[in-house]
């Protein structure tokens, strides 16, 4: 071989987990982006294990304690009783469960319907393209929670059909979002070549596409978490999501408006709650956006 | 004649990233005159655009820190001035024209407009430039402005300039627009040029006339330029003098029939033996074996040595100072007599 | 030898394009009956600026554009009349490099996957096996001078010239007998373009390829083809060997680009 074949070997080797350090090293610069996964951990720890925490276990399964009822908070009740007497802090503890689990099925189902919607139209193109917008468009202009509150309705409630509900309201932004990244990935050279080589287009959806689109989708499941724990918990608020005694943050501010404002703390603690999940999700996002987003790559 | 248009003296420069602190930019020597087009080459990460960068003070510091040295235009030293002296300097005295024209005119303002601003703001301080009374009004200025516009247009050879005024940047070619991008860089008449890459992203005609127009604009306003380009031959046929910058050094400099008749050290050899051309036989062409060192860990003493054919150990010892080889002829070596023979 | 691999004749490739804001559509005729044979092991060089058809005429050969009319033969088979199946067959044959190595990678594909990829896809011509394919893998790596430890690698590790390395490796993967290059060594460093320059001169060397050479570097172009074909506004301008056209230019146009070529005419430092 001559010289001019020779590798050039003075590059430093560089591992895998090069990428991950660097994305880390760059979240870990944005102080809001820390604080936002650390309210992040703190709800998802309490999603697990707040059921078990809970300083009254039994309040949660539904038991009711009226010879105490409206304690204001104290070293005892931290968040003060409900009407039925209850714990108002356990509840919201045990609630986190319902509301986290359920705002993640939604961010989940509506974005796998929303990326094969996406991912389908941008690919095809032409009449399968427009079909599949218009009908996306369409489900835009119907408000999100009136279409949720007719889904529940017709499909009645409880915590399944409320997921579902939601979900099916939820995708359209996944849709448009997916449909234009894979309009722009698909003029990458990469594909181009992918296409040279002979491969098929199911190939070079799943294998050349989508892996390279996944990011953005990622940074809006996060940004969208929160308001999907918001609608859930207006769904709830409603009436038409889970019912009690089940414990969840809409329901017990729903139950907690009758008492108000003579016995405020009833309402503190599940709104404190909703409203620091959504602050934490939203926060995540955005840091998650700065280090995954290419455009803000260097 | 005072003393010199441009003159950088020790230049160091700081780039802190994750990775840790490079000195990109390690001790930059260059003067330049008026008349006098200089090339400075190399590969890419060889810290050329930086260079051009710093004299507009253009990077970004943090994360870039100056550590030593001085860049003095027309004595006043760059690095000092407070920001708004230096943003008068921009544009104004110091002209900058960048690779890509697509994505340095504004897509939604006609090109006439982008011309017209640049030739107001170039006239709120020398009112010269446009060539009004004193006293004139926001409208007579305007209009000299647009005059201008149009005379600038026509100096860098567009076709039925006047009427182009009026289109929109999507309505220039890549070679229209690099034009037009020249022509807002010349508008506030600058007395120094930098062009960083201009013709690169350009066919091979439209690189030739740009070229031709660079050069008749220095001979016509007695300028400088800068011409940072990774292309030999282009420099060979356009600059006066040429530096040779290889991982933030400059190795090479001098007037260009010099450097490229005799090139002195092994880099600027290695370089130009990497170039096609008429003589060369399919398959010898010599390419240079490695990469541009890493600049956070430099390789110690001399930076080429890891790829230099003819390194000694003596040098890794210490940075080789510039050796004067006659008429402003300076390398960067200490193996130039073992060149000699070789 | 003299045995043409690629015809292409007399075609022609015309767009439909929109003018104005209502209707007025207009025609654009990136190819006028272009006519090319490209002689089996040969490199042939073709030469245009931005916006000759050369992209156009690149991607018919591919197949990825039909064109308006005349014929493109691959061993005198002609591509339109080809069965899904057999243009499938057809593209383990023919096959090419890129001019932007950091685009043309997929970002999410380690070296192995990108590099066994044309192998996978031909899996019904090629039936090689997992552990195989990997083994193929390094030894393609290894023919364009990197080595099987890059195998686990990601692109962004790489450096522009290594890049284009790994897509020559994924352009042989499936044993091509035609070689598109499209601006292969434009967007890299002159040091870096020399080496990759030889490696394709010896590759062509040992594997006996046809390398259908695109590009606006007439150095380049002069370097590596033996016959050149000038290319202007969609139409064919001037084609011979090498020399004549470098030395004895028929046609205005060449006699311009050649002028306007630059070039550094000194003798040579001798380096090592």
């Amino acid at each position: 071989m001559t010289d001019s074949v020779q590798t050039p070997r003075t590059e430093p080797v560089r591992h895998r987990d090069d990428r991950l350090r660097r994305a880390l090293f760059r979240f870990s610069q944005s102080k809001l982006s820390m604080i936002g996964a650390a309210i992040v951990a703190v709800v998802l720890f309490f999603a697990v294990f707040g059921t078990v925490l809970a300083p009254f276990p039994g309040h949660v399964a539904g038991a009711v304690d009226t010879a105490n009822q409206f304690q204001a908070p104290s070293a005892a009740h931290l968040f003060g009783t409900n009407e039925l007497g209850q714990d108002v802090l356990s509840l919201v503890m045990a609630g986190t469960t319902v509301s986290v689990l359920a705002g993640f099925g939604v961010v989940l189902i509506g974005s796998v319907i929303g990326t094969l919607v996406g991912a389908v139209a941008g690919f095809v193109g032409g009449w399968t393209d427009e079909g599949l917008m218009r009908l996306t468009d369409l489900t835009l202009t119907i408000p999100s929670l009136i279409l949720a509150m007719a889904i529940a309705a017709a499909l009645g409630p409880g915590f399944t059909n409320m997921v579902i509900a939601i979900s099916l309201s939820w995708w359209p932004g996944y849709a448009r979002l997916v449909r234009g990244e894979v309009l722009a990935a698909r003029e990458e050279v990469y594909v181009t070549a992918a296409r040279a080589i002979g491969a098929s287009p199911a190939r070079i959806l799943f294998r050349h596409i989508l892996p390279n689109v996944v990011s953005p989708i990622i940074v809006k499941m996060s940004l969208d978490m929160g308001f999907a724990i918001l609608t859930v918990a207006g769904l709830g608020f409603i009436g038409i999501g889970v019912r009690p005694p089940t414990p969840e943050w809409g329901t017990l501010l729903s139950l907690s408006r009758a008492n108000m404002p003579g016995y405020w703390w009833t309402a503190m603690a599940p709104g404190l709650a909703m409203f620091l999940a959504v602050f934490g999700f939203n926060l995540l996002g955005d840091g998650l956006r700065d280090i995954l987003d290419p455009k803000a790559r260097r | 004649m005072t003393g010199p248009l441009l003159s950088i003296r020790d230049l160091h420069l700081t780039m802190t990233s994750f990775d840790g602190a490079a000195h990109v930019l390690n001790g930059i020597d260059l003067t330049v005159q008026r008349g006098e087009i200089w090339g400075l080459v190399g590969e890419s990460g060889c810290g050329k655009s930086l260079t051009g960068l710093s004299i507009s003070r253009l990077v970004p510091t943090p994360p870039a820190t100056y550590r030593k040295g001085e860049i003095r235009f027309e004595g006043r030293d760059i690095l000092k001035l407070p920001l708004r002296e230096m943003q008068d300097l921009r544009g104004k005295r110091i002209g900058m024209i960048f690779q890509d024209p697509t994505t340095n005119l504004n897509p939604a303002y006609r090109v006439g407009e982008q011309l017209i601003d640049v030739a107001l703001a170039a006239a709120s301080h020398d009112p010269s430039v446009l060539g009004c009374p004193p006293g004139a009004g926001r409208r007579e200025r305007r209009r000299a402005a647009r005059r201008l516009a149009g005379e600038m247009l026509e100096r860098v050879g567009i076709p039925d300039a006047g009427a182009r005024l009026d289109n929109y940047p999507h309505e220039f070619s890549g070679g229209m627009r690099q034009r037009v991008l020249i022509a807002m860089a010349l508008i506030g008449r600058p007395d120094l040029l930098i062009a960083d890459e201009p013709t690169t992203a350009l066919d091979v005609s439209v690189q030739a006339q740009i070229l031709k127009l660079l050069k008749g604009t220095v001979a016509d306003h007695d300028i400088g330029v800068i011409l940072i380009t990774h292309n030999l031959g282009v420099v060979a046929e356009t600059c006066s003098h040429v530096a040779v910058m290889y991982a933030g050094n400059i190795v090479e400099s001098g007037p260009v029939s010099n450097v490229i008749e005799s090139p002195a050290h092994p880099y600027t050899r290695a370089l130009m033996a990497a170039i096609p051309t008429k003589a060369s036989k399919r398959g010898t062409l010599k390419g240079l074996g490695g990469t541009v060192p890493n600049l956070i860990t430099p390789p110690p003493g001399c930076r080429f040595a890891p790829r230099c054919p003819l390194a000694i150990p003596a040098c890794t010892a210490a940075l080789p100072g510039a050796v004067d080889l006659g008429a402003d002829h300076r390398a960067a070596c200490i193996r130039l007599e073992a060149l000699e023979h070789v | 030898m003299s045995e043409p691999i690629l015809q292409i004749e007399n075609v022609s490739k015309t767009y439909a394009a929109r003018r104005a804001l209502f209707g007025r559509t207009a025609e654009v005729r990136a190819l006028k009956d272009v006519s090319i044979s490209v002689q089996k092991g040969e490199s042939f060089g073709l030469v245009g600026e931005s916006g000759s058809g050369k992209t156009t005429l690149t991607r018919s050969i591919l197949h990825l554009e039909t064109p308006s009319a005349g014929r493109i033969l691959f061993e005198g088979q002609d591509l339109a009349r080809l069965s899904p199946a057999d243009l499938r067959r057809l593209r383990a044959r023919v096959q090419i490099v890129f001019q932007d190595p950091y685009a043309s990678l997929n970002p999410r594909m380690s070296v192995r996957d990108i590099v066994t990829e044309p192998m996978l896809v031909h899996h019904d011509i090629l039936g090689l096996s997992r552990t195989q394919r990997t083994d193929r893998a390094a030894e393609l790596l290894s023919l364009v001078g990197l080595g099987p430890q890059h195998l686990t690698r990601y692109p962004h590790e790489f450096s522009g010239g290594q890049r284009q390395r790994i897509c020559i490796a994924r352009a042989l993967a499936s044993g091509p007998e035609l070689l598109l290059l499209d601006e292969p060594t434009s967007a890299l460093d002159v040091s870096v373009q020399a080496q990759v320059l030889n490696l394709l001169c010896e590759l062509q060397d040992r594997l006996g390829l046809t390398y259908f050479f695109i590009s606006h570097d007439l150095a380049v172009v002069r370097y590596l083809c033996s016959r050149v074909a000038l290319i202007y506004r969609g139409e064919l301008v001037e084609e011979g060997t090498t020399d004549e056209i470098f030395d004895t230019p028929k046609s205005d146009y060449a006699r311009m680009l050649i002028g306007a070529m630059p070039e550094v005419k000194v003798r040579r430092g001798a380096t090592a």
